[in-house]
């Protein structure tokens, strides 16, 4: 068989018995938009370990730089170790050359250890961030490792089910409530039919005025607390 | 020189009692000898230009060039001993080719600068090795446009790229690295044989208020290299000149040579200022 990377043998779908047995996935829903001022960042808080829910309020969304962030998909230990890596790259980055990272940069490494590493990882990451020059930009890089530019990008299992919904309801040049709102909608949708995908709804707004979290939770019927 | 023989000279990395290198000023004088080098910062690009001494009529006219290009939008220019320079430009090529397989863009000329300056010192440092005997001055344009990563498909939307601000990036670089690893950011840099007469020439262009174009750059750094060479002691010279222009520039960011009828134009202009000169002496001689 032609190794196609974490992919199964139709080399579409995620060869689920690549993870060692009893190791964390994030059967996950995430997604990443441009908005007006900036960008989302959104995800689910599902981590499973087969059928059992490891962590019913993961944080799958995580900081590289103060104003580059990611979505992990795929193995919890492969994604955290890279962003890791790529955490260290941009901190080293800011200080050498006296000036932040931009998306870009961020995403050069990201894409540099995943497509080197292809088949020792199971990592679908997705990369937004804000800097002055280029303002918010998206990134995608699927399991093979290739990099994508994007006006959004969705992904983890929960993606499948969303893909009529995003393209229906997007648009560009979004305000802040409307891309908050587009997020949530489909991320609602993601864990209503993804049985991997669940739990709070958590995103990261990234605008010139920096990061800031927003929370949504099930029990509020995905209303609030927002960010308070 | 002072205290010449007293030892302290012998010795890469060995300071004397007053706290000079001398070896590092040695390879000052050999830079000294060399050719005139120059580089101007127009406000949409930058020139590099070389007094290229010819040491053999049985050498090629317009063969074996002199500067170099480093990155697709950086040229090296260097006077002195010219197989240190060539040693200096491959390094130079290493660290922009390293930055690319990392960062997957081009390195900034300012990093580079950097970089190489880190380099020449080190050479400074140790009694294994001698001090570079060149002069290298560096030219870049680091592009105003967004540049992708390196490899990446797709576009970001196509309105509002999300709070983007607009405003001035990128744009030229000159930087001047020394024997000592000493290196500065430059309007205008000169180096070599004639560099006292270049930058008092460089001087005169004002180029801290940034109105000199890339045209005129050129012909100006043609002149200066003209006016710079001394007729009666030194031997024949070519005049090498390369330019790196904005993206929207003839160049399109990239450091090429400038094209043959520019500079015959512009050696034709230098050749004509230099007897506007010599007419100017004349007259003054009548005054007397």
């Amino acid at each position: 068989m032609i190794n196609t990377g974490m992919l199964g043998e139709d080399g579409i779908h995620v060869d689920m018995n690549h993870l060692k047995k009893g190791e964390v996935n994030l059967g996950t829903s995430i997604m990443a938009i441009n908005f007006r001022d900036g960008v989302i960042l959104g995800a689910d808080s599902r981590t499973t370990t087969g059928a059992y829910i490891a962590n019913r309020v993961t944080d799958k969304l995580t900081q590289v730089h103060d104003t580059i962030w990611c979505c992990r998909s795929g193995s919890a230990a492969d994604t955290q170790a890279v962003a890791d890596i790529v955490h260290y790259h941009l901190g080293l980055y800011g200080i050498t050359n006296d000036e932040p990272p931009t998306t870009q940069t961020a995403a050069a490494i990201f894409q540099e250890l995943c497509y080197d590493n292809k088949d020792q990882l199971s990592a679908g990451m997705i990369i937004a961030g804000y800097d002055h020059r280029h303002g918010g930009q998206v990134y995608s890089i699927p399991l093979g490792g290739s990099l994508h530019k994007q006006p959004y990008a969705i992904g983890g299992s929960g993606s499948t089910y969303i893909y009529g919904y995003c393209d229906a309801n997007w648009k560009e040049d979004m305000t802040e409530e409307e891309g908050v709102n587009f997020v949530k909608g489909a991320l609602q949708e993601a864990i209503k039919w993804d049985g991997s995908s669940g739990g709070v709804i958590r995103m990261v707004v990234l605008t010139a005025k920096g990061a800031q979290r927003h929370l949504y939770l099930p029990d509020q019927d995905y209303k609030g607390p927002g960010t308070k | 020189m002072t205290s010449i023989g007293t030892g302290y000279d012998l010795q890469n990395s060995v300071f004397s009692p007053d706290g000079r290198n001398f070896q590092v000023e040695y390879a000052v004088k050999a830079v000294e000898n060399g050719g005139t080098a120059v580089g101007i910062r127009c406000k949409d690009g930058v020139v590099l230009a070389l007094e290229k001494l010819i040491t053999s009529k049985l050498l090629k006219p317009e063969a074996n060039k002199r500067i170099a290009t480093v990155d697709r939008n950086i040229g090296v220019v260097s006077s002195g001993l010219l197989p240190d320079g060539r040693h200096f430009v491959s390094r130079a090529r290493d660290e922009a080719a390293d930055w690319r397989r990392l960062w997957k863009g081009p390195i900034p000329t300012a990093t580079l600068a950097n970089r190489m300056g880190s380099y020449v010192q080190a050479y400074t440092l140790y009694s294994s090795v001698r001090p570079f005997g060149i002069t290298a001055i560096v030219g870049g344009w680091d592009s105003e446009a967004d540049v992708p990563v390196d490899g990446e498909v797709g576009s970001g939307p196509k309105v509002g790229s999300g709070g983007k601000k607009e405003g001035a990036h990128g744009g030229p670089y000159l930087y001047m690295i020394e024997p000592s690893g000493l290196y500065w950011g430059y309007y205008g840099a000169a180096t070599g044989k004639g560099r006292q007469i270049a930058k008092s020439e460089l001087e005169k262009l004002n180029l801290s208020e940034g109105n000199l174009s890339l045209e005129e750059g050129v012909k100006e750094a043609a002149r200066i290299i003209y006016v710079a060479h001394d007729d009666n002691k030194d031997k024949e010279f070519e005049l090498e000149m390369t330019w790196i222009s904005s993206v929207d520039g003839p160049t399109k960011g990239r450091h090429e040579e400038v094209p043959k009828e520019i500079r015959e134009e512009a050696e034709k202009l230098a050749k004509k200022a230099l007897e506007g000169d010599d007419d100017e002496d004349d007259e003054e001689k009548m005054e007397e």
